[in-house]
């Protein structure tokens, strides 16, 4: 058993086989992460008291000839914007170092009764802010794939750690691209499920109309079993759907002939050649399995950044405006008044990033810009939701790039925010429209550095996602 | 330019963050650069088109309500635990109207 390489059923197996231990396996994790971690900073914090309780429970579970959890065993790190009870959560700022939150998110509860054994919290850009995880105020992470280079963002910390190995799988958030990017440029998979479909309750909101958890894992299956732990109803959030969850990874039946996948010509346009080859030949892969290509069209492509960064940066200017110095976060000292103190705070608090979108955000809201820029983005972003619906009466999934290139050096495009931003193009739509995306490796380039190839099915579709990704992982595996 | 440093300093204080001259300068030239983007955004056409506020999917119509009933809720105590400042049940902040 190597917790560097091993999935969810081979867990299972050794569980039950009496291989090893969950005990074994927390403890081997967690001296692997203390190892490994310090070459990617992946993990800001581990969480080994919570890891070993966790695991002795499944070890009591599997004594009593109990029935495991769907997760029982599986080394887990989670994205540093997750609470979780007396386990420090950053949200990568300096604001938050010392914060220690009163409950669980319910991501987090669920998962943990699966049996999932939480092994520590990953690395992030500041309040998920950023493209390439160099935004943390706790140092920026390293792709274990190539050290130089960004494992992507804002979600680089549980990419790198289950690329890593640190951990089997790991949560992130998405909201406009900060799962499937990281995980394209970590090559692994990567999943943004439907709006709705995981519970926010938990998740340190940044555009609350866009903000997404979803799972990270080496392979299809075990990401399609941890959005089953995670998904469904949940009271303590409105926005979550009570549409009934399949159980997605008894569904990956390899049955993908006649399904219809549409190519948006509009995506291929400024994609890097080796990364656009790589995706068409993922492409063609599925076609030889049977599925038919179409070329579709998502006509208002072309204004999903700037639509995007209206509304993300309007609703982060909102969200963010609790840190300011009173209840969680540290506090600036010799501040005479009340409003210093939060100008100081906050001023000093957070970092470049977090403050350039917090001023584009209460630009766009303030007086005598709120019609020109905020109701126009929204407008907008209808007409982009619509796009999808429309090219869904016609497909049954639509096939992508995930980033316009793979990993870039660290330190790139650090002082360029409008090229930062600009490659979210291919992730953006999706997250606007609301609909399940996810980032299936296929492939490397000459210089080693994998990419990600994107499937978006319709709303509440991950199965026919998962599908699709699951036989086309299978052609790459034979 | 779409945005003066004059308005980035109101725009700052309306966000209540505290900038120094050097990131005024540079919020300016970066809003100038990002609004500028964002100005495409009024080639399309938009007429009748509902603003799209939230993700929207077939559901009924009390689905998304819970139960209107009592629940736990943090105590006081927890609730106070991460403040910088505290004290008798409360969160302490410096001075906020003049005596």
């Amino acid at each position: 058993m190597n917790v560097a390489t091993v999935t969810i059923d081979q867990i299972r197996e050794g569980l039950s086989s009496r291989e090893f231990s969950a005990s074994e396996l927390a403890r081997q994790a967690l001296q692997f992460a203390q190892a490994e971690n310090p070459k990617t900073n992946a993990l800001l914090t581990l969480s080994p008291e919570r890891a070993l309780a966790s695991a002795r429970r499944v070890d009591e579970q599997i004594a009593a000839g109990e029935p495991l959890g769907a997760l029982a065993g599986v080394p887990v790190a989670v994205k540093d914007v997750i609470v979780t009870k007396d386990l420090r959560t950053t949200c990568g700022s300096k604001l938050l170092e010392h914060y220690i939150p009163p409950y669980d998110a319910t991501a987090i509860v669920r998962l943990e009764q699966a049996g999932g054994v939480i092994i520590g919290k990953a690395n992030c850009d500041e309040f998920a802010m950023g493209s390439s995880n160099e935004n943390s105020a706790f140092g920026p992470v390293r792709n274990p794939l190539a050290l130089d280079r960004v494992p992507g963002g804002s979600s680089g910390g549980p990419a790198a750690s289950v690329a890593q190995g640190t951990a089997v799988v790991s949560l992130g958030s998405d909201t406009g691209g900060s799962i499937r990017q990281p995980a394209s440029f970590c090559g692994i998979v990567g999943v943004t499920p439907t709006y709705g479909r995981v519970s926010r309750y938990g998740l340190t909101a940044f555009a609350s109309s866009l903000d997404h958890i979803g799972p990270f894992a080496r392979n299809v299956k075990d990401a399609a079993t941890v959005l089953h732990v995670m998904a469904g109803r949940d009271p303590h959030d409105s926005t979550s759907a009570a549409a009934p969850v399949p159980d997605y990874a008894a569904m990956l039946d390899g049955k993908v002939a006649g399904m219809k996948i549409g190519l948006p010509k509009q995506y291929f346009q400024e994609v890097a050649s080796e990364t656009g080859d790589l995706v068409h030949k993922g492409v063609e892969a599925l076609q030889k399995l049977g599925c038919e290509i179409r070329e579709v069209s998502l006509p208002n492509t072309e204004h999903a950044i700037a639509c995007y960064y209206i509304i993300a940066t309007a609703e982060a200017s909102s969200n963010l405006a609790r840190f300011d110095g009173v209840r969680y976060t540290s506090r600036s000292t010799d501040s005479p008044t009340l409003i210093d103190m939060y100008r100081n705070t906050r001023g000093e608090g957070f970092g470049a990033e977090c403050k350039r979108r917090i001023m584009l955000g209460t630009y766009v809201l303030s007086a005598g810009y709120y019609d020109a820029y905020y109701v126009k983005a929204q407008k907008v972003r209808a007409l982009i939701a619509r796009d999808f619906s429309e090219a869904f009466k016609q497909v049954d999934a639509i096939i992508t790039p995930v980033s316009p290139f793979p990993a870039f050096k660290l330190g790139e495009k650090l002082n360029d925010p409008m090229q930062m931003y600009l490659s979210d193009i291919y992730t953006i739509t999706g997250s606007l429209a609301g609909i399940p995306c996810m980032s299936v490796p296929c492939g490397n380039t000459a210089d080693g550095l994998p990419v990600g190839m994107q499937i978006l099915t319709k709303h509440f579709d991950e199965a026919n996602m998962f599908r699709l990704a699951a036989a086309y992982e299978h052609t790459r595996q034979i | 330019m779409k945005i003066t440093e004059k308005e980035v300093r109101y725009v700052a204080d309306l966000g209540n963050l505290r900038l120094t001259a050097e990131e005024i300068v540079r919020f300016a030239h970066d809003l100038d650069e990002i609004l500028t983007h964002i100005d495409k955004l009024n080639e399309v056409d938009t007429d009748g088109v509902e603003p799209m506020a939230q993700v929207l999917y077939e559901t009924g119509e009390s689905e998304t309500l819970r139960a209107d009933v009592e629940r736990a809720t943090l105590t006081n105590e927890e609730a106070l635990a991460n403040a910088p400042l505290s004290g008798a049940g409360c969160y302490k902040v410096p001075l906020v109207i003049e005596r």
